[in-house]
């Protein structure tokens, strides 16, 4: 795939994408006028289903099959599209909402006919305002343009989409959390069973699906399951937007196909390692990440969810961090930790409570007030974290931890001896970093406006 | 009397109406937002009087203000810089960017200025890995991202600010006047 | 019957209702599950992990659909390769738990250990320790030693107010959620709740005043470790120097089953102390909660106001006596007068108190006036709840008709019960005057005007019109498999309740109700044994001022009609002679010939009647005051002196005779009422994980009554008896009067409430309430202070407004000072203009 090709970013190569007419003028809505008018949920969930297309917002689930969960004795259903994107390392969905928002408006629409629902809500990270903002003028338009409202396209098919915000709760992002903080409560993850599917957003069956996920679907009921299968591999099909971040020269989102390689996507992409450093280990998930060592093998590994599960990893949201040479792993775990520290709910004692236990324990590494025994006991806390908490975020706290003990013990060790070497970023020349896509922009104040 | 119900009727019934009726607690979180727009936080007062609107009591609006970190319960800077300098951004120099800041401003993190304009705040992860260093500010109603920061661009917006701010100051004297 | 499911749970076979959870079918066969935030009476949120377990399931092959099967043809079981939550988690046919494997007691270490990480374990100084959760299940299953550094804990407010009946310590809340819990779940005032999030989780209330609900107490029972205590008990003793006596609430007619734990204390010369008043677990009456108000005005009992001698009047002056000199004095007035007898009872005394003094006054030819502002409890006996009614068993296909009650305020954990069976699928009709927070709950509320109550209920009878408004409720009564009808007096005065009464058992009658288990009528009463001086043949009068003044000897037992109204007082002052038995020097007493001292009800024995019908037995916790005797006793030695034969030695002795005389109690005894039955869930036993000892019930859980339809005593005549069918005709008050009504709220001003201090912020004032509109036309302003006049006295009260109430009326609590009976026009006088006119004059 070249980088002109995107099923995805395609602003980038048709500019002012984001406005109604041009959208239009490139294919925009007739997915979902064609959907409505021509064909029945039941085909639209199976050319979504024969896409192989999964869930983008990291456990990689095939989103047909989830539509297919919502029973259909049960009504209304609801969709809600989690635009909560939180994690550090990721920042795709952004890019999508601010400079391709009618596709992705498309997409929700489309899911929405699928699975029957007339009401739709796209939970946004509060910090997301002013995307929000500008979806909501959309959302405007799509109204005064007959593709939103009650009997769309003369049909009986009735659809109203609303944003709702967040308000910093990275949480949220957790879906059955996405749905008790949409329902006005502490954004704190439901018991399973019963799953969203049958008793969602007020109690009713819900669809939950990542923004990137849907956004692929206007291209799909466009072109065909088949067209969307050109890229990627059997299991894992389609494109990808990866978010490529940390020390590299060229950070930034890069749409590529599903089985692109590490390599490719570090060294031909991202400009490669800042300063002519040496690559340590990647992060492929974002934070939550199992650490990856970058030896050779694993560079050439090719980016679906299959291969990188090989490497005891996962390929998550494809929030790709490079970690050079000059990052001690204690340092990042107190990055990481002190991240799930805050963002825990405290819901349940492990997550609560073994977050803030690791977290004092690298505050004092890093301090260089740490002590031999402090590494294995760390890892013992890890432990007792992992596998013992409502929702995933215990278990993500742990992994830069157990992964980085165990693949760089010798950074550890030299941080309990005060020689964490230099703080990253520290002796970096503080110029802007360059953009592949807003090189031009540094500097600049707002977004899409 | 409410004056939330008072003051922005058309955009407490236009928010209420994005949720089903027997839903109205789904409105808290816009309905904080919307408390907090004037004063750049949200009063116990004001808690009550959402509270009456969705139908729930007071102590449950105060919580959900409570858990989410966007919601202020306390007067802070009008202008509240939160700098990102979670991992990625601090591979990019986030964790110097936001020392060189507070050592500009003369304030530690968490600190507003002397002349109540600016609080600086570290904070977590605001999806823009790639443009760091960076940070987030409420300016006015908008809620507004700098990236690609450098000490000496944030010495410009700040010196920008500050101008506004006198200028502003000068016209309500004038005005008062 | 349910489906049952069997399962394995370390190698013991059980068999359970489906749907319940592991944790309780462990309990079952005695394996107590380690739990903090799980309580039976709430919707498990599987929080604290501290259940994990290990569950494997029989193995089903994709392909065929069919079971796994081992060689041996047992099934393949197949673990999970996490634990999870037993209290989350139902159980299923096959099922095979294991709750002592390593990995069971590695996680248990590891969560015990997550949880003493942030804890301050100060249990040497903490109100919970000895009889903490935290604290016996460290023990069982914790690490001996922590590795988390003691210097890096979290350091917290130690004793944050959440109002100033309960306190918090931040410190050591685990963040369990389950008073969060109760306050949303069982008893919807959700007044406290989590903020902040992470570590920082936090409970916090905005209420005013702080923690605002009347079931606020029941937390610190719940509460898993010592972060919740009363401000009454905390500090106060250690639990395991705690005698524990079980006991009934005095407080209201519901009849919750009690503990009082006792201490001996040095500062009360060695003798025992009551320390704090904690639920007795009885499913069929207030399963394991009691209100505020039942725990904490106990302090009457220990008032240092009590009378503790007999006083005589010598001279015009009262003056301490002997009991024989007084029981003498007595006795010869009695012998002068005593065709004029004439004996006021209250709704609080018992029913071994009350039989005593119906004995006496009948055997004397005397009249039994029972002093309290609302009759029908002969209604009550003849087609109350039928006997082994429960209201924790009704739900779907039940009816609840809630009438002129304001359930909360009159009986809180009734109104507890009755939202508990519509959360169940009962229906729920309220009919009502004005607004109650049981309206929330309703399947159906019809409002009616105030005196108009008869005209609402009208709407019930066979062949009526009914309006449309009123057609769901008509609906929920006529569909009802069992029916219950809660009437109250809300606004209401004697003869009103009486006709209301009557109106609701024919009700009853007509729907063949009557008589059944789990329906029939239950009076809202005032106190806690109204109902039981109804059985012993006491009655309200309309004019009890004429009855007082007719009297040649008042006797007046837990009653004081002069400290009610000066027209009262007036008549008291009129008897010829008055005789008063009481824990306080009241009104009435202050104006007696005699006055005699009696013990309070934790320093005797005796049996109340709940409104239920539900007899109960209470047992003495403290040592008597020294120079009291109790009621009944007194009576018997006064009969003594007038060759009455009655028995006053023990009250079981009198229990029999009532047992003997009283029909609807025939077979009665104190053994029959002191039997106990297993409860469900199990909350008491040996394991103190649900937070408490004193749930546990050993002393009884009382018999209830069968209603006179049942047992044949009574039966209704072939035409129903008619009630007046519309309101009395209605004058309209003139310029510068007003409709007031008279209503009840949970803390009067009553002798028993005001001495626990601890309550006087949340105390009922004289507050007269009433609609904007209505103060406008009276022109008085919200808070501004007016005098009330009502029989020619003037009573000062503060104008509030409040919009949820009715168009034209104002309400006045009960027992603030102010003798307001029934609905009355008054008038309003504004102080401002009294002052002018005054000066003009």
């Amino acid at each position: 795939m070249s980088q002109q090709e995107y099923v995805l970013l395609r602003h980038r190569t048709i500019p002012n994408l984001n406005q109604l007419e041009v959208y239009r003028e490139n294919g925009g809505f007739e997915a979902f006028r064609k959907a409505v008018t021509s064909m029945t949920r039941a085909d639209v969930v199976n050319e979504v289903k024969n896409s192989g297309l999964r869930g983008r917002g990291g456990a990689g689930f095939p989103t047909g099959t989830k539509w297919s969960f919502l029973p259909d004795t049960l009504w209304p259903h609801y969709v809600a599209c989690n635009a909560d994107e939180s994690e550090p390392g990721t920042f795709k969905d952004r890019e999508i909402m601010e400079s391709n928002p009618f596709q992705f408006l498309e997409g929700v629409m489309l899911c929405s006919y699928a699975v029957g629902a007339t009401e739709a809500y796209i939970y946004l990270r509060g910090e997301f305002w002013p995307i929000a903002q500008e979806l909501d003028k959309r959302i405007d338009q799509l109204h005064a343009e007959g593709f939103l409202g009650d009997k769309l396209f003369g049909t009986d098919y009735s659809l109203r989409v609303y944003t709702h915000l967040g308000a910093g709760a990275y949480i949220c992002g957790e879906e059955t959390a996405l749905l008790e903080s949409l329902e006005g409560k502490l954004g704190q993850p439901r018991l399973r069973p019963p799953f969203p599917a049958i008793a969602g957003l007020y109690g009713k069956p819900t669809v939950i699906n990542n923004v990137e996920t849907l956004t692929n679907l206007p291209m799909i009921i466009t072109h065909g399951a088949q067209w969307y299968r050109q890229w990627g591999t059997e299991k894992s099909p389609g494109t990808k937007v990866f978010s490529l971040s940390g020390c590299v020269n060229k950070p930034g989102n890069y749409e590529l196909p599903l089985g692109t390689t590490f390599r490719e996507l570090i060294y031909t992409y991202g400009g490669g390692i800042l300063n002519g450093n040496k690559i340590k280990a990647i992060l492929p998930a974002g934070a939550s990440s199992s650490i990856i060592t970058a030896t050779d093998e694993a560079l050439d590994t090719p980016m679906d969810y299959e291969s990188v599960a090989k490497l005891n990893s996962q390929l998550g949201s494809a929030s790709v961090i490079v970690v050079d040479d000059t990052v001690n792993m204690a340092w990042l775990a107190q990055k990481t930790v002190n991240f799930f520290k805050h963002e825990s709910c405290g819901k349940c004692t492990p997550c609560r409570e073994g977050t803030y236990w690791m977290n004092s324990i690298l505050q004092r590494i890093g301090a260089g007030k740490g002590q031999p025994e402090d590494i294995d006991l760390l890892v013992d806390v890890a432990n007792q974290i992992y596998g013992k908490n409502l929702c995933a975020l215990g278990d993500f706290s742990t992994m830069a931890v157990t992964t980085g003990i165990k693949q760089f013990r010798a950074d550890y060790e030299a941080a309990v001896r005060g020689d964490q070497g230099r703080s990253p970023g520290a002796d970096r020349e503080l110029s802007p970093a360059s953009d592949n896509n807003n090189a031009d922009l540094a500097g600049t104040a707002g977004r899409g406006r | 009397m409410n004056e939330i119900l008072s003051k922005y009727k058309d955009e407490v019934e236009r928010i209420l109406a994005k949720y089903p009726a027997n839903a109205k607690r789904s409105a808290i979180m816009p309905l904080l937002y919307l408390a907090q727009r004037q004063q750049g936080y949200v009063s116990r007062r004001q808690m009550d009087d959402i509270a009456e609107i969705v139908g729930i009591t007071g102590t449950e609006v105060a919580s959900i203000a409570g858990f989410y970190s966007l919601y202020f319960e306390e007067p802070h800077g009008r202008y509240h810089v939160q700098i990102c300098n979670d991992l990625p951004c601090a591979m990019h120099g986030a964790d110097e960017f936001l020392k060189q800041v507070c050592a500009f401003l003369g304030v530690g993190v968490g600190e507003t200025t002397p002349d109540g304009l600016f609080t600086v705040e570290a904070v977590k992860c605001l999806a823009a890995c790639h443009r760091a260093p960076m940070f987030q500010v409420q300016e006015g109603d908008a809620l507004n991202f700098h990236e690609n920061q450098t000490i000496e661009l944030f010495k410009t917006w700040v010196a920008d600010v500050r101008q506004q701010a006198a200028a502003q100051q000068a016209a309500q004297k004038v005005g008062a006047q | 019957m349910a489906n049952l499911v069997t399962l394995t749970i370390d190698d013991k076979t059980v068999t359970v209702p489906a749907g319940t959870l592991i944790v309780n079918a462990a309990k079952e066969i005695g394996n107590d599950i380690p739990v903090f935030c799980y309580h039976p009476k709430m919707e498990p949120v599987g929080m604290c992990r501290m259940c994990l377990v290990d569950i494997g399931r029989p193995g089903m092959d994709r392909a065929t659909r069919q079971p796994l099967l081992n060689p041996d043809g047992t099934p393949v079981i197949q673990f999970g390769p996490k634990l999870e939550t037993a209290c989350t988690t139902p159980v299923s046919e096959g099922m095979v738990v294991r709750t002592n494997s390593d990995k069971v007691q590695e996680a248990r270490k590891d969560v015990i250990e997550f949880l003493l990480t942030s804890h301050p374990l100060d249990c040497p100084i903490c109100d919970k320790g000895g009889e903490c959760p935290l604290q016996n299940l460290t023990m069982a299953y914790g690490p001996g030693k922590s590795r988390f550094l003691y210097d890096q804990k979290i350091h917290l407010a130690k004793h944050y107010p959440l109002g100033e009946l309960i306190f918090l310590d931040r410190e050591r809340c685990i963040q369990c959620g389950r008073c969060v819990r109760f306050q949303k779940e069982v008893v919807d005032d959700p007044v406290i709740a989590f903020s902040q999030r992470g570590r920082s989780l936090e409970i916090i209330t905005t209420s005013e005043p702080g923690f605002d609900s009347y079931f606020s107490g029941n937390t610190t029972d719940i509460c898993p470790v010592g972060a919740l205590t009363s401000t009454d008990f905390r500090f106060a003793a250690r639990p395991w120097e705690l005698k524990s006596v079980a006991s009934i609430c005095t407080q209201c007619p519901v009849g919750c089953n009690l503990t009082i734990d006792v201490r001996r204390e040095a500062m009360a010369n060695g003798r025992a102390v009551v320390k704090r008043i904690m639920p007795r677990q009885n499913e069929e009456v207030n399963e394991i909660w009691i209100c505020d108000k039942g725990r904490f005005t106990y302090h009457f009992a220990e008032s240092g106001d009590r009378l503790k001698t007999p006083l005589i009047r010598r001279n015009g002056e009262l003056v301490k006596a002997t009991w024989d000199e007084a029981l003498d004095l007595v006795a010869q007035s009695l012998r002068s007068n005593s065709a004029n007898l004439v004996t006021l009872a209250g709704g609080s005394l018992a029913n071994e108190d009350l039989f005593n003094l119906r004995q006496f006054t009948l055997g004397l030819k005397g009249r039994l006036i029972q002093d309290s502002p609302m009759a029908g409890g002969e209604w009550t006996a003849r087609v109350g709840l039928g006997a082994g009614s429960n209201l924790g068993a009704l739900g779907k296909g039940s009816t609840i008709v809630v009438v002129a009650s304001d359930l909360q305020e009159e009986a809180p954990i009734w109104f507890l019960r009755v939202k508990q069976a519509a959360d169940r699928g009962a229906k729920l009709v309220v009919i009502n005057a004005r607004e109650t927070k049981l309206d929330r709950y309703a399947s159906a509320a019809l409002r009616y005007a105030y005196g108009e109550e008869q005209t609402a209920l009208a709407a019930f009878k066979p062949g009526a019109v009914v309006a449309e408004d009123a057609r769901a409720a008509v609906d929920a009564v006529s569909a009802a498999e069992n029916l219950v009808i809660f009437f109250g007096s809300d606004g209401l005065g004697i003869a009103e309740t009486r006709s209301l009464a009557a109106t609701c058992s024919n009700l009853l009658i007509i729907a063949g109700h009557a008589g059944k288990v789990n329906s029939g009528l239950v009076g809202v009463w005032q106190k806690a044994n109204n109902q039981g001086a109804f059985d012993m043949g006491f009655e309200p009068t309309d004019d009890l001022a004429a009855a007082i003044s007719a009297a040649g000897v008042l006797y007046v037992a837990g009653a004081d009609p002069a400290g009610q109204s000066s027209a009262l007082a007036q008549a008291v002052d009129s008897a010829k002679f008055v005789i008063v038995q009481e824990l306080f020097l009241t009104e009435t007493a202050r104006r007696a010939d005699v006055v005699f001292p009696v013990q309070s009800f934790i320093e005797r024995e005796g049996t109340f009647t709940s409104g239920e019908r539900r007899v109960q037995r209470f047992y003495p916790a403290v040592a008597a005051m020294p120079g009291a005797r109790p009621d009944f006793a007194i009576t018997a030695q006064l009969a003594q002196r007038m060759n009455l034969p009655i028995q006053g030695r023990v009250a079981s002795l009198a229990l029999l005779q009532i047992a003997e005389t009283i029909p609807d109690y025939a077979g009665l005894t104190y053994p029959a009422l002191s039997v106990s039955r297993p409860q469900h869930p199990i909350i008491g036993r040996s394991d103190l994980y649900y937070g408490g000892t004193s749930y546990e019930n050993l002393q009884g859980m009382g018999v209830q009554l069968q209603p006179q339809i049942q047992t044949g005593h009574w039966q209704p005549a072939a035409q129903p008896e008619s009630t007046p069918a519309a309101a009395l005709q209605t004058p309209t008050a003139q310029s510068g009067e007003v409709w007031v009504v008279p209503v009840t709220r949970l803390y009067d001003q009553g002798a028993t409430v005001t001495p626990s201090t601890l309550l006087q912020a949340r105390m009922a004032k004289a507050e007269l309430r009433m609609p904007t509109d209505l103060a406008n036309s009276l022109g008085v302003a919200a808070h501004e202070q007016v005098n009330l006049e009502l029989d020619g006295s003037l009573f000062p009260v503060k104008i509030v407004m409040d919009d949820c109430l009715p168009a034209g009326v104002a309400t006045l609590p009960r027992d603030v000072g102010i003798p307001l009976n029934g609905r009355r026009i008054v008038k309003i006088q504004r102080i401002a203009e009294a002052a002018a006119s005054l000066r003009g004059g």
